[in-house]
């Protein structure tokens, strides 16, 4: 079974105690009131569960397509199996659709502020470029969706957490989200558009900052590179599935030539049909990989702007205490 | 002007246990050998060294720049006794080598001529410049001249020709020797000859077949090369891309600790991947020479073909003058008229004829059918002697192609396996980076 790796450097749990540093090997002092070392602590996936038992078993599977008079839209099958005290059977199935996995993680968020929520698989695509409903698109979308719902099961924290339980459990879950929708608007546009001034920022998470700007970019650029290349590929194979033909042509004319220059003609065939695995296995799965840390690194980014604002707001506060503070010294 | 090899010449295999495929192999083989041994290339080395640039006023008394051919001549008897004593060499420019062609296509109308390379460089990838004086066009179209003469060389009757002789050995002069030998007239006729439209009524099946296998090697041919220059152009775009993960491998490598030196060692091997596909195209191009070669064989064949068009006609032509004579006679004797004459009408029309004119007439016809018979009776001479000579060279030309061609896709087969085998490589040293990463 594949296991994915931290999005940051894998640090034991007693390394990041004493020894912090940042990926690129800069030593960082830990200041700053927010203590630094427990949210890179929290910034890992805790791979630690190897070995053991686990008690939440979540899969999404079985794709359907919906056809209403509204939309068409697509339901996974998401089912549960598990021995917690927390939830009331010991098996569930229920049916949700990508807008139900976007709630359940902008609830998460919202709860867990401190937690780095794994991401959900790209919520925008263009019409008309890619088709929503093809296999190819459901399936990795789906396969998308099972991981995230793994991790957070299980996740120590998050596995725990309420809306995961009703995400898991509830027969209608539009009741239960209600008037989420307005205040997740809400909530959303206060941390992203914030525009606190900060008096300064500990410096590890500049640099974090920083790191992280040029790590997406990085990977951005690799992604367009692959992308070039399955390009590129894909031109190459038209050429050569019109070359192999043509010696099969020449065949039919000679006699002693007829053997090799088959041959040739299907050499050329064999090595068309390796391209087109190669260039399969490009777009499955390696491209879903880096746009999957493309994906982690934004959510990153969100809980460092959060932490900035949170930073404002509290200097912010200090300024207004301090002030009338004065005001009554000056008062009396 | 035949080779003085002869199938009495071939040595008997005294092994009956070998196959009848076997002993037929083995004839081949023998009779490569003796082809090359009966050639002019037994008695001495011939290649062409280099190329130069010169200038010169043309025909139309204008300065241009054009190339020369170094063309080295060494005996190879002074080899074997151990002594390499220095070439003789002279200078030729491609137009010469046109001309040496043109001579031998008029004189051996029967031999299918080695062709020359292409005059302009046409059909290639577009990373090669087509560009007549790009040094890595003025490379290959030395080795093709040079493989051209060596084509001439072994050639079991053109090697003897004496005005090839001197075109290798003698730079002064050869070309006043050429048209010395009245060759122009000659080629002007076969010029017209090839280009004028008749219908042969009875031509041998063979060389019609042989056109039309012509044609469709020609056809395909191009259409092979074309194709293979696009695969080319892409298979270049494919590998030239993946030295942009060098780079950015690179600038990643500087924004991480651990993952540095991995990431490093891994971009300079997306960078040597890159940077291999100038040399492996390169090398592809050879096997684009080697068809090229053969596609302007086909030209050769054509002619031969056409010859033999050309000299059947005539004879079908002398054949049917005969015939005509014949009837005339025929008529005058009994009388009758049964083919229409102008003569034949007017005597209708203002009465017979004396004696004696008829008697004229019969004379002069006798005269002619005795010479059409003569005439008939070389033209047949010729016609066979054509089909015959003709048809050794083909098949000798056949066997040629064969042999030449399968070694052509061999190594490309080999340059192929070549070019993935460093990719493998390639691939496994970035993933040995990653791994240890």
């Amino acid at each position: 079974m594949t296991r994915f790796s931290s999005p940051s450097q894998k640090q034991s749990a007693q390394e990041s105690a004493r020894d912090l540093s940042l990926p690129n090997g800069t030593p960082v002092e830990t200041s700053s009131p927010a203590s630094s070392s427990s949210l890179l602590n929290r910034l890992q996936l805790d791979d630690d569960l190897d070995g053991e038992t686990r008690d939440l078993f979540v899969t999404v599977e079985d794709p359907k397509k919906h056809v209403s008079t509204m939309e068409t839209y697509i339901t996974y099958k998401v089912a549960t199996k598990t021995t917690r005290v927390e939830f009331d059977l010991p098996e569930y199935s229920v049916r949700r659709r990508y807008q139900d996995f976007d709630w359940l993680r902008t609830k998460l968020e919202d709860t867990q502020p401190t937690h780095l929520i794994p991401p959900l698989p790209e919520k925008f695509v263009m019409k008309g470029v890619v088709d929503r409903f093809s296999e190819e698109f459901v399936e990795t979308r789906r396969k998308a969706l099972d991981k995230f719902m793994k991790r957070v099961a299980d996740h120590p924290v998050l596995s725990f957490n309420e809306h995961f339980n009703a995400f898991l459990s509830a027969k209608d879950l539009d009741k239960r989200r209600g008037l989420a929708l307005l205040s997740k608007m809400g909530e959303s546009v206060k941390y992203v558009t914030g525009g606190y001034k900060l008096r300064s920022r500990p410096v590890e998470f500049s640099a974090m900052g920083d790191y992280l700007d040029m790590f997406t970019q990085k990977l951005g650029t690799i992604d367009r590179i692959a992308q070039r290349i399955i390009k590129e590929q894909s031109e190459y194979q038209v050429e050569l599935r019109e070359y192999g033909p043509v010696y099969t042509t020449w065949a039919l004319s000679e006699a002693e030539l007829q053997e090799p220059l088959e041959g040739v003609a299907s050499c050329v065939a064999n090595c068309s049909n390796a391209l087109d695995e190669l260039t399969q296995d490009m777009s499955e799965d390696f491209l879903p990989v880096l746009r999957e840390y493309v994906l982690y690194i934004d959510s990153m980014k969100i809980v460092l702007k959060k932490r900035d604002n949170i930073q404002a707001e509290y200097e912010t506060k200090l300024e207004a205490a301090a002030f009338r503070k004065e005001e009554r010294a000056s008062a009396t | 002007m035949m080779a003085d090899s002869g199938p009495e010449e071939i040595a008997v295999i005294g092994n009956t246990d070998l196959t009848s495929a076997e002993l037929e192999n083995n004839i081949k083989n023998t009779m490569v050998e003796i082809e090359k041994w009966t050639s002019l290339l037994r008695k001495m080395e011939i290649s062409v060294g280099e190329a130069e640039k010169r200038t010169g006023k043309n025909t139309v008394n204008m300065q241009e720049i054009y190339t020369v051919y170094l063309i080295e001549t060494r005996p190879v008897d002074a080899v074997t006794e151990g002594i390499i004593p220095a070439p003789d060499s002279l200078w030729r420019r491609y137009s010469e080598f046109e001309l040496l062609r043109n001579y031998l296509l008029v004189t051996y109308p029967f031999v299918v001529v080695a062709p020359l390379p292409e005059k302009r460089a046409e059909i290639v990838w577009h990373k090669l410049s087509a560009d007549n004086m790009d040094p890595d066009f003025v490379e290959r179209r030395r080795v093709a001249l040079e493989n051209f003469l060596l084509r001439i060389a072994s050639h079991p009757v053109l090697c003897n020709d004496k005005i090839f002789y001197i075109f290798l050995t003698e730079e002064k002069g050869w070309k006043e020797m050429v048209y010395e030998t009245g060759f122009q007239a000659k080629a002007d006729s076969r010029l017209k000859a090839m280009n004028a439209a008749f219908r042969v009524k009875n031509p041998d099946k063979r060389f019609t077949e042989l056109k039309h296998y012509s044609d469709e090697l020609q056809t395909v041919v191009s259409q092979l090369l074309r194709v293979r220059a696009r695969v080319a152009d892409r298979l270049y775009g494919v590998y030239k891309v993946h030295g942009n993960y060098g780079r950015v491998f690179s600038e990643w490598s500087a924004i991480e600790k651990e993952m540095g030196d991995g990431l490093q060692s891994a971009g300079h091997h997306m960078d040597a991947y890159a940077a291999s596909v100038d040399d492996i195209l390169e090398e592809e191009e050879h096997y684009a020479d080697q068809l090229k070669e053969y596609l302007f064989y086909t030209e050769a064949l054509r002619a031969v073909c056409r010859k033999h068009e050309l000299t059947q006609f005539e004879l079908e032509m002398a054949a049917q003058d005969l015939t005509s004579k014949k009837q005339q006679k025929e008529e005058l004797v009994t009388g009758t008229v049964r083919t229409f004459s102008l003569k034949g009408m007017t005597s209708k029309l203002f009465g017979q004829e004396t004696a004696e004119q008829r008697e004229a007439k019969l004379q002069v016809l006798e005269q002619q059918i005795e010479e059409g018979e003569e005439a008939v009776k070389e033209k047949n001479t010729e016609s066979d002697e054509f089909v015959k000579t003709a048809w050794v060279d083909i098949e000798r030309f056949k066997d040629q192609k064969d042999r030449d061609l399968k070694e052509a896709l061999i190594s490309y087969a080999i340059m192929q396996i070549s070019r993935c085998k460093k990719g493998i490589q390639v691939w496994t040293n970035a993933k040995e980076c990653f791994n240890k990463m």
